[in-house]
């Protein structure tokens, strides 16, 4: 993002993914709550009215039960290779078929899962936290600290996360942990300037204004107006940050510094696979592309719908 | 007007040293002897003394990084290692590609995404506007990579219509000599931007049909197609020249992949081969010139900003 002091259009520019797409808030309640703690309900009924979000939270949870209650059902060998059954199209022995190394390709799916989600889940934690911490501190201290931490993210932010991590990458064993480390010192950015730019806005409200005046304390101002008025574009972030993760491990992958074998993940079985695409072995790419492609499109629909739900210019009617 | 200018300006600055230090720290963090890897693992030791005396690794670190700024001021970056050509020659053979590549694949996602963006926001929650966010989600959540490769593998493949690599001629001449194989790394490019650029000028124009100046317009009898194309096209495409300034290192991250997947000897793939073989000066080069280029994309989409939108000129001073 380059030195930008955003312009005042992009404090409304939330997440990487982009605001409003999926079903919208299309049949939000019109009727508003006036009452306390009514907020949340309407929030919820707004989440469950959007047939999307339901959708996408059904398919993480279907997908998390195949990775990790999966491999308790279906046991397949993930560990010594097998010659013998490479390649072997899908049939009663092998739902999926085999790959290269005879592993099981649905046993596969399950343990690559388990690698994706395990990575989406740790890098948005981690990044959702530390980002948090650094865009308040920032916002919340202003002046020259203020001035000094943003343009360190405006440093990180000008390299592509990328060409970072292919250096990076290249310095390290790629191991799943050292993977999470990197990618969440590369993605806490976005986040940080999010919540600095909700929190400078906020503290000029009239009602934070007013809470001041009436010896509000500042513990008070934090917890009660700055924390849940900030929280929304957090969640919808941390929602995305998943969905990126697991794309950015994907592309890693892709250019051969992913997680090594015996490890799998969805986007290093994709990228083998697509080497014996134009030979007739699709088992070997649409089972992971389309998982890969389902639970990324699932994340991307959850955090559109929390942020609809969250924003009341798109419950008017 | 001038006041922002100049603090935008230094903020700039601020940020590209800031880059020079990050880069240089970044790479010279590499666990690992560099001349061993340049030389092989049978370099006498002399050798390698004679080769760390070349390129002035003998020297300490914050001497090799003020000579390495002087030298950079000059438009020097250094040989490559395994190359042997100047860095400065390297990119300025590459980059010119890329300009072509990037600009041509984002001039045409803005002339697609605009419209299509608009377009959405009128029928929404229609058909078309579903079926479209459908195809941008899907797009914007499959990996970079598969994407291209599928392309490759219907139109070349299948339907033996494009080549499945890009012009390899080394001026931009003979690239546009040979359009037929420009379509599919721009095509990919493309539809990958479509689809982040049209959902964030779908949700903008949205928020532009709501306010009360296209009501007093549609009241005045102004026909639709000027209430579009005065009021809903030039306001709502003001957060969508910001997001284009500011996915500029994630259009270069797309860069990399797709030079990768079509064999588009670009800046991309010179990064991603110095990168698999630790050559250190095309490193160092590379990330500058996307990191410098980053900060004036956004520097001049903040002045776009600034001059677009009078309320950033008088509300800044």
């Amino acid at each position: 993002m380059g030195a930008a002091e955003p312009g005042p259009g992009l404090a409304a520019i939330p997440g990487p993914a982009g605001p409003g797409i999926g079903a919208g808030g299309a049949g939000a309640p019109a009727e508003p709550t006036g009452q306390r703690g009514g907020s949340l309900r309407l929030i919820l009924a707004t989440f469950t009215e959007n047939r999307a979000a339901v959708v996408g939270l059904g398919l993480v949870v279907l997908i998390a039960l195949f990775c990790f209650v999966g491999p308790l059902l279906y046991r397949t060998n993930q560990v010594t290779v097998r010659l013998d059954l490479a390649k072997l199209p899908p049939g009663s022995r092998f739902p999926l078929g085999t790959d290269p190394s005879g592993y099981d390709v649905l046993g596969r799916m399950m343990l690559g899962g388990q690698s994706s989600l395990e990575l989406g889940f740790a890098v948005s934690v981690a990044t959702t936290v530390l980002g948090t911490l650094y865009g308040a501190v920032a916002g919340l201290l202003g002046g020259i600290v203020d001035a000094v931490m943003m343009r360190v993210v405006d440093v990180f932010l000008a390299v592509p996360a990328l060409v970072l991590l292919l250096i990076l990458v290249n310095m390290f064993t790629p191991h799943l942990w050292v993977i999470i480390v990197l990618l969440t010192l590369l993605s806490w950015l976005g986040i940080a300037r999010l919540v600095r730019g909700e929190v400078l806005t906020l503290r000029t409200r009239e009602y934070v204004q007013a809470v001041k005046m009436m010896g509000g304390s500042k513990r008070r101002i934090v917890l009660r107006h700055l924390v849940p008025n900030a929280i929304g574009v957090v969640i919808v972030n941390a929602t995305f940050t998943v969905a990126d993760a697991i794309l950015t491990l994907s592309a890693l992958s892709f250019l051969g510094l992913g997680l090594p074998p015996p490890a799998a993940d969805w986007g290093g079985m994709l990228s083998n696979g697509l080497n014996y695409l134009f030979d007739g072995y699709w088992w070997l790419v649409y089972p992971p592309a389309i998982i890969l492609i389902l639970t990324v499109v699932a994340f991307n629909l959850i955090g559109d719908a929390i942020r609809d739900s969250l924003d009341v210019r798109l419950q008017r009617p | 007007m001038t006041a922002y200018l100049v603090r935008r300006a230094g903020q700039a600055v601020l940020v590209i040293i800031g880059l020079m230090i990050l880069t240089f720290g970044l790479i010279h963090m590499e666990p690992g002897n560099v001349a061993r890897s340049i030389l092989g693992v049978r370099a006498t030791a002399s050798k390698i003394a004679i080769f760390n005396h070349t390129y002035g690794l003998d020297q300490p670190l914050y001497r090799q990084f003020v000579s390495y700024v002087g030298q950079v001021v000059h438009g020097n970056f250094g040989t490559s290692y395994a190359l042997q050509q100047p860095v400065s020659t390297l990119i300025a053979q590459r980059l010119p590609r890329d300009l072509l590549l990037l600009g041509i694949s984002t001039v045409l996602a803005l002339v697609i995404a605009i419209p299509l963006g608009i377009y959405q926001a009128i029928r929404r929650n229609g058909v078309g506007d579903y079926a479209f966010t459908g195809v941008a989600f899907t797009l914007y959540s499959m990996p970079d990579f598969f994407f291209a490769i599928l392309l490759i593998a219907v139109f070349s493949v299948q339907l033996h219509i494009l080549p499945p690599e890009a012009p390899q001629a080394t001026s931009v001449g003979g690239i546009l000599a040979d359009p037929r194989a420009l379509v599919l790394p721009v095509l990919t490019l493309t539809l990958l931007s479509v689809a982040s650029y049209s959902r964030y000028m779908r949700s903008s124009a949205i928020d532009v049909l709501a306010q009360d100046y296209i009501r007093v317009a549609r009241a005045k009898g102004m026909p639709e197609r000027l209430v579009l194309l005065r009021h809903v096209l030039r306001n709502s495409i003001l957060p969508v020249v910001t997001v284009v300034g500011l996915s500029f290192p994630l259009i270069v991250a797309g860069a990399v992949i797709a030079e990768e997947v079509f064999n588009y000897p670009g800046m991309g793939l010179l990064f991603y081969q110095a990168a698999t073989t630790h050559d250190f000066p095309i490193l160092l080069g590379s990330t500058l010139v996307v990191g410098v280029s980053t900060v004036i994309g956004s520097l001049a989409a903040d002045v776009a900003y600034a001059v677009l939108d009078p309320r950033v000129r008088y509300g800044r001073g």
